[in-house]
């Protein structure tokens, strides 16, 4: 719940990944303090080919919505590139700019997010 | 630590003041281009942040940061708009912004006869006021980091 949502956005404009978390409130009444603001980040990529060969620039941005007590939100979003780049881009059949439809990109991503959830959280409301 | 700059606009976009303490590289535009540069920006970070808001949201848009600077933001209820930018250290600086509005704003500005509002602010004393109130701040130091 307090990793809200990751978004991830080509260098065109258009959204390629999207992963939300709410839980929805079922309850009317909020008595209890929620945060004021989010923190929002965002992670711009650009990588070049070290053999010589540019690959381009690709301006591919990361956006990761989470609750302001969260720390470790930096290395989660390296973290997410590292999986972004392990399994979308060494996917054969994925191209880039395309909208990520990749199970294991899926997978891993949703298990980053617990272990940052877990590993990060301080006193975050319930 | 170290205070940058400082931006004052009012409610229709029109920068009222602008001073700056330790700013190392200009922009490259003029500063009309800057000011509207910057206005337009934080109007679309706010909408932005307000409709991506998985929660209600209280005050909105606070803060960004990049890699060398904190962009802090404070709006008062009559839609005047504080913008500075300071160095990484400094965490949160919404207190220092209202504190200028109450104490230096409402005091030098409002209450003189002689302002009129929504005109750009050439109150001497308001500008001294304000140099020696950010000079003053424990995390403001002449030397920038």
């Amino acid at each position: 719940m307090v990793i809200f949502s990751v978004y991830v956005v080509n260098k065109a404009g258009g959204l390629i990944y999207q992963y939300d978390n709410y839980v929805p409130r079922a309850e009317a009444e909020k008595t209890f303090s929620y945060p004021l603001d989010l923190v929002l980040k965002h992670h711009d990529e650009k990588v070049v080919v070290s053999f010589g060969q540019r690959d381009g620039i690709r301006g591919i941005k990361f956006i990761v919505l989470a609750d302001p007590r969260q720390s470790g939100i930096d290395a989660l979003l390296r973290k997410i590139y590292e999986i972004y780049s392990d399994f979308a881009l060494k996917n054969p059949f994925y191209s880039l700019e395309m909208p990520i439809r990749c199970e294991l990109f899926d997978q891993n991503l949703k298990g980053a997010l617990e272990i940052a959830e877990k590993a990060g959280n301080f006193g975050a409301g319930s | 630590m170290t205070v940058h700059n400082l931006y004052i606009f009012d409610r229709n976009g029109s920068c009222l003041f602008y001073n700056e303490w330790n700013r190392k590289k200009q922009a490259g535009i003029s500063k009309d281009e800057e000011f509207k540069l910057m206005y337009g920006m934080l109007f679309s970070i706010r909408s932005f942040v307000s409709k991506m808001s998985p929660l209600d949201m209280k005050e909105g848009f606070l803060s960004f940061q990049t890699s060398k600077y904190r962009l802090h933001y404070y709006e008062t209820p009559s839609g005047l708009r504080f913008v500075m930018n300071t160095d990484l250290s400094v965490p949160n600086a919404r207190d220092t912004l209202q504190h200028i509005y109450s104490n230096l704003y409402v005091e030098y500005i409002v209450k003189n006869p002689v302002c009129v509002l929504g005109q750009s602010l050439d109150s001497e004393l308001f500008s001294s006021r304000l140099d020696s109130y950010i000079r003053s701040l424990p995390y403001y130091s002449p030397r920038a980091a």
